[in-house]
């Protein structure tokens, strides 16, 4: 459990500014602000505003992995939802309902990949990778092999419109971050889903639902996947079923784990996965604006997985504190998270 | 019937009825011609599956493989063209660099105790970051080692030519099948993936086992890689991206079971060719478009995911933990 009170002493909040510090040495410009045209501009709004699809992503890929899932699926659904919305006002249907159609589908997704992993006791991975396999095929069959462009003034405001002076992204991704936060914790939700990712047998047991649950995660996750979709869709102007949400999975997992949430289940903070999406994308700038070839933005973020993955480690937690009993944890699920 | 055969005999049914039907819509399928295609076109993605499936059967997973061919290629361009080094001089360093990296991986899932999934995903990113950070930019491989090779092959009746990488897969393929069921590593594999805790009870070295199934998928993947760039004759950091995915998908056609223990690594052939055949019949159709090749896949993946559930479902490990808890 994350109280609002207690995440600015995380490690994540030291990481973020420790990052943000270094792209203000390298671009003393970097916090500068400027107002212009109703809205705010600068590097810091870019780095929300960048951040802010997968930030969307690693809100829902949060619920899948705090039940001990993983959805791979995300990128080829948010390139579903995006030739669903494009080709409907292409096809001269009104924003409203293209963006409903979008939502839709990638609710449906996330539907499937759900039955899936629960009723035919699918591992997650192997599930989600089906769609992840056939999800871009499927795109492409929507927009029939072609990027769709299109001038919908309602599709480009959620991908470069502004409210408050805050670009549509990031407004999209704080209410989507406010909402899921106070419904998880201000409810049992949170509880219930934690206690799934423990031991799903178990929650069944104490009569949790387990199985709903588990479908709904999935589902928020196809859902979340179809906001960024349309997102992204809005800020090109177009739908790119080849291109659209490409390994933007494995940003929204790393987003995830970053922010603290076991790949084991059972503990998770959605606020601390956005804050993960965030430092990954300061990251991204920092490494374009120092010079530095963008070539080494993977490496950079392999460091940063590896060095997390040290700490995080049973090995590391016993070291850490040596009143943890060893863990005999299978492969099998060590494995297949 | 052996239980665990049934996966096999129904993807290899399979198999059969697909080329059959692919045959009689266009019998110009049928030809020594397009199976020595079949071989020459997915060389790189055979090898590369040989070692997913031994890190399936030990139930893990491997996601590394798709850009440590990618870092293969661009390395053995850069000895070979920069460095002035004879090729296979440059393929047994790219080797050795692969298995170190799969070494690397292994001791971290071993010793660690960390996901596979994630760790293999670092791999990913460090060995696609390491090849862009080499060069960005493809480099075109010219040597007369290349040229003498890609015009060597065996003429089959009728035409058909089999090629030193496809001849060079078969042969991975067979020793894969050896390494799998004649050889106390195989047995120790099997072990880990039925269950590791039994496993390392009945005296199976458990982290040792695990190092060296992730530096078995590196090296091949290393050696995939080799392939690779012989095949396109040029070295690329973008190159080969998504091969895991097909390779997963050539493993579960094959009927290995994706929670480890249940496998073999013919049907991981067998899964390679239904690959080989879903994209020559689009090939020969024309008026299908390539998408189709991912969503047939994708279909197929499902369908023997499904099958596998049914032939096994009274031995789901899932179903037992949960009468367990």
């Amino acid at each position: 459990m994350t109280r609002l009170s207690g995440i600015f002493l995380r490690p994540q909040v030291a990481a973020l500014v420790a990052v943000l510090l270094m792209n203000w040495l390298l671009f003393p410009d970097f916090f500068d602000l400027t107002w212009r045209d109703g809205r705010l501009f600068g590097s810091l709004i870019d780095v929300l505003n960048r951040g802010a699809p997968v930030a969307i992503l690693a809100i829902g890929m949060t619920a899948v992995i705090a039940t001990k899932g993983v959805d791979l699926s995300v990128g080829a659904v948010m390139a579903i939802a995006a030739a669903v919305a494009a080709t409907l006002v292409v096809g001269g249907q009104p924003a409203i309902v293209a963006v409903t159609a979008a939502l839709a589908a990638g609710l449906l997704c996330g539907l499937w990949n759900g039955v899936l992993v629960t009723y035919l006791d699918m591992q997650p991975i192997v599930a989600t990778l089906v769609l992840m396999v056939a999800g871009r095929g499927l795109a492409q069959l929507i927009t029939e092999g072609s990027i769709v462009t299109f001038s919908d003034p309602v599709l480009i405001y959620i991908g470069t419109g502004a409210f408050l002076g805050l670009p549509m992204p990031v407004v999209i991704a704080l209410a989507l971050l406010l909402l899921t936060t106070l419904l998880v914790r201000r409810t049992a939700l949170g509880l219930m889903i934690e206690a799934v990712g423990v031991n799903k047998g178990a929650a069944r047991l104490v009569g949790i639902p387990a199985r709903l649950l588990l479908i709904g995660a999935y589902a928020f996750a196809g859902f979340c996947a179809a906001i960024a979709g349309i997102i992204v869709a809005g800020d090109i102007r177009g739908a790119d079923a080849n291109n659209a949400g490409l390994w933007l999975e494995l940003d929204a997992i790393l987003a995830v784990v970053i922010g603290g949430t076991s790949l084991l289940g059972g503990r998770f903070s959605i606020p601390l996965s956005v804050l993960g999406a965030v430092i990954i994308q300061a990251m991204n700038t920092g490494i374009l604006i120092s010079g530095l070839p963008p070539e080494f933005n993977l490496m950079v973020k392999a460091g940063i997985i590896i060095l997390i993955l040290i700490l995080q480690s049973p090995l590391a937690a016993e070291a850490f504190a040596r009143r943890m009993p060893k863990r005999k944890t299978a492969p099998r699920e060590r494995t297949m998270p | 019937m052996n239980r665990s055969l049934r996966p096999l005999l129904a993807t290899t049914i399979i198999f059969v009825l697909a080329y059959a039907l692919a045959v009689s819509q266009y019998p110009g399928l049928l030809s020594t011609r397009v199976l020595g295609n079949f071989l020459t076109d997915n060389a790189f993605l055979g090898i590369a599956a040989v070692g997913m499936t031994f890190v399936i059967l030990a139930g893990g997973i491997d996601l590394s493989v798709g850009a440590v061919i990618g870092f293969t290629t661009v390395l053995i361009a850069v000895l070979v063209m920069w460095a002035g080094l004879h090729p296979l001089a440059a393929f047994a360093v790219a080797l050795v660099v692969a298995a170190a990296f799969g070494a690397t991986m292994g001791a971290a899932i071993a010793y660690l105790q960390v996901p596979a999934f994630i760790v293999t995903l670092a791999g990913m990113f460090l060995a696609r970051g390491a090849a862009s950070v080499i060069s960005p930019d493809s480099i075109g491989i010219k040597h007369d080692f290349y040229t003498a090779v890609s015009q060597t092959y065996l003429l089959l009746p009728g035409g058909g030519r089999i090629t030193v990488i496809g001849g060079l897969m078969v042969a991975v393929f067979v020793l894969g099948a050896l390494l799998a069921h004649r050889t106390r590593f195989g047995s120790a594999v099997y072990a880990l993936g039925g269950n590791p805790t039994s496993a390392a009870l009945m005296g199976v070295p458990v982290p040792r086992t695990t190092i060296l199934i992730y530096t078995l998928s590196s090296t091949l993947a290393g050696l995939a890689g080799a392939v690779f760039s012989l095949y396109t004759k040029a070295g690329y950091s973008l190159s080969a991206v998504g091969v895991e995915l097909d390779a997963i998908a050539a493993v579960v056609i094959g009927g290995t079971l994706l929670t480890g223990g249940y496998g073999f690594i013919a049907g991981t052939f067998i899964g390679v060719l239904l690959q080989g055949l879903v994209q020559t019949y689009i090939v020969f159709d024309g008026s299908l478009s390539s998408w189709w090749t991912k969503i047939v896949i994708g279909g197929l993946l499902f369908m023997f995911i499904l099958l596998q559930r049914l032939i096994f479902s009274a031995s789901a490990p899932s179903r037992k933990a949960l009468w367990k808890a």
